[in-house]
């Protein structure tokens, strides 16, 4: 499989405290690679230094075969970023978010247009597409900000901490949404710490403080660790380490 | 271009849908305008003065009435200096005047009778205008009774009071005296300022704020591209704004424009990129809107204050005056009163030109590179 993804030794320093430790790993092409950790196991760091948000302090890493020291931003061009903050503008309509996010990714005026109507149409949000994003429920906003990191048709999709707060019924059409783009061959690079939706990645990572613990698919992790779930996995590592401390 | 022209875009809808920031930008400025020129008027008229009359004579009423023909003041009387005292303590009066019992005899005997006068002294700008109004006042009055009662003395008196030489007065490009004027022009360059300062630096630190310039971090924008795209907006209103409350100037203070609004135009342009690029500056160092309100605000009164606008620059101490070399508002409030009253043109702006566009290049400069540095 082509690499979409590639790290080694990835590391940053902020002062003495080491938030990601000389992490390695890659994920193919068209992969949801599921990135896990509890909070502050430098899961978003890692993701930010991916993305071109934030210089690594050492080790090497390629996004989408751009190199993340010196081509930022070609980088940023190729990928969609969802953040844990919510990243649309509340005071702007859907149609407006999607017309500006599109607009600043150089998407023409007819693209705009095509993409507007097709992304309203898959979220079902043509009825309300002229409201502004203020007045919908939080999973819609969810939704429609997933979307809106996909308007430039990204080959690589980061998304960090997406389903924060959101129903589980929601939940559930997001990782959908996540399967679909997939499917196209879009790269999915997700953090969580909702176990459940470990499962449903093609390979995880388990991050403890700032290492990688764990890296391979579900089923592998649960087999050569003899646990029941990703869940039970998850809670020895990081008690393995609290003890440590 | 065409990406700045989407951020411009979008930037002029969250402007007009902001419930908070279209009365700052359309209502306050325009009240500010129609009424801090009748506040800050600085002639001063209805100076309550109580005479206390212990003498009751024909000369010490004639005296009393000098007063209160006089507009400046408002008299009423008291008998006793000490009630007078009171009065002035509660504050209700500004000065008064104390006409000894035998006032008129020693007047008419002795040819001189003192007068005492006490002056509220808080506001000294205002204790010397009563001052000064109050001994012109004797001053006639001398001149009268010389003339009605010591006709012989006259020549030696009024030899004594100094030559009877009466100074005529001309006030150029002001003739009125007209404070609104005055205050006007410079009244505009704080309805601009305001929008450039405050309005700019804020709206940049509401994206970090609300957590939107993360993902803006992860778009191609380029930092130039941003930052173009969220003051360009502020720079335009603040020129619109400029050219509105010209007009209100113009139709209800009926202020003159001598000089060439072009001038004023152009020099409000550049003075607006250096007025936004600190409003770019403080954002830098801010992380929500009311750190840079508070950072904006403190800067802003110093400006204000220092900027000539209600006290002449040529009153302050020197180190004073010399602060106000690195302060961008009094430059545009002498230029735009030069320029609207006088009539000056290019060849007497260009120094304060050149000034405000260095300022203008090094905070730019210095809010760009810091911008950079913390993203």
């Amino acid at each position: 499989m082509e690499q979409a993804i590639w790290a080694e030794n990835l590391t940053k320093k902020f002062g003495s405290f080491t938030a990601v430790d000389a992490i390695s790993f890659t994920v193919g092409q068209g992969e949801i690679f599921g990135f896990l950790g509890a909070n502050g196991a430098g899961k978003t760091t890692a993701m930010r230094m991916l993305s071109g948000l934030s210089f690594p302090t050492s080790g090497k890493a390629r996004v989408a075969g751009f190199d993340v020291y010196k081509q930022p931003e070609l980088i940023k061009r190729h990928i969609g970023y969802m953040s844990q903050k919510f990243s649309l503008y509340e005071d702007l309509t859907v149609q407006e978010n999607i017309r500006f996010y599109g607009g600043i990714y150089g998407l023409s005026g007819a693209e705009i247009r095509s993409k507007t109507e097709q992304l309203l149409q898959e979220l079902d949000l043509e009825w309300i597409a002229k409201s502004q994003v203020q007045s919908l429920p939080l999973g819609w906003k969810q939704k429609l900000a997933f979307s809106v990191a996909q308007v430039h048709n990204p080959s690589i999709v980061f998304l960090d901490e997406p389903t924060g707060g959101v129903d589980p019924i929601t939940r559930r059409q997001f990782w959908e949404m996540i399967y679909r783009a997939a499917d196209r061959g879009v790269t999915v690079f997700v953090t969580t710490h909702y176990m459940d939706e470990a499962e449903y990645c093609d390979r995880i990572s388990i991050m403890v403080d700032g290492r990688i613990a764990a890296m391979g698919s579900p089923g592998e992790l649960k087999r050569d660790n003899n646990v029941p779930s990703i869940n039970e996995l998850f809670v020895r590592l990081a008690r393995h380490t609290s003890s440590n401390m | 271009m065409k990406t700045i022209l989407y951020i411009i875009q979008k930037e002029f809808r969250q402007i007009f849908r902001n419930k908070t920031m279209l009365p700052i930008l359309f209502v306050m400025p325009f009240l500010q305008l129609i009424i801090l020129p009748f506040a800050a008027d600085f002639e001063i008229k209805n100076i309550r003065l109580t005479i206390v009359d212990m003498d009751q004579s024909t000369l010490s009423r004639q005296l009393n009435s000098h007063f209160e023909a006089s507009p400046f003041f408002e008299v009423t009387y008291q008998l006793d200096p000490g009630q007078a005292a009171d009065r002035m303590q509660s504050n209700d009066i500004d000065l008064y005047l104390e006409i000894p019992s035998r006032f008129e005899y020693r007047l008419l005997k002795e040819q001189s009778a003192p007068l005492h006068l006490t002056i509220d002294a808080i506001n000294g700008a205002k204790a010397g205008v009563a001052q000064a109004y109050v001994q012109s006042i004797v001053r006639d009055f001398n001149r009268e009774v010389i003339s009605e009662w010591t006709p012989q003395l006259q020549p030696r008196a009024l030899a004594a009071m100094g030559q009877p030489v009466d100074i005529t007065f001309q006030n150029w490009f002001n003739p009125d005296m007209d404070y609104n004027t005055f205050m006007v022009p410079g009244i505009l360059v704080l309805l601009v300022t305001m929008i450039g300062g405050f309005l700019s630096g804020m709206n940049v630190v509401k994206e970090k704020e609300i957590g939107t310039i993360e993902q803006i971090n992860v778009t191609p924008i380029r930092k130039y591209q941003f930052i173009i795209g969220k003051l360009l907006p502020f720079w335009i209103l603040a020129l619109i704004e400029l050219a509105i409350g010209m007009t209100i100037g113009k139709i209800i203070f009926n202020i003159p424009f001598v000089g060439s609004i072009g001038l004023i135009f152009v020099f409000a342009s550049v003075y607006l990129l250096l007025i936004l690029g600190l409003g770019l500056l403080i954002s830098t160092f801010s992380n929500t809107q009311q750190q840079s309100m508070f950072l904006t605000w403190f800067l802003m009164v110093i400006f204000i204050l220092m900027s000539g606008l209600f006290t002449p620059i040529e009153s302050m101490p020197h180190w004073a005056q010399v602060l106000t070399w690195f302060n961008p508002i009094a430059y545009f409030v002498e230029v735009i009163r030069m320029v609207m009253l006088k009539g000056s043109g290019w060849a007497d702006v260009r120094g304060s030109f050149i000034s405000i566009s260095a300022f203008a290049v090094v905070l730019n400069a210095l809010a760009v590179w810091n911008y950079r540095k913390r993203s």
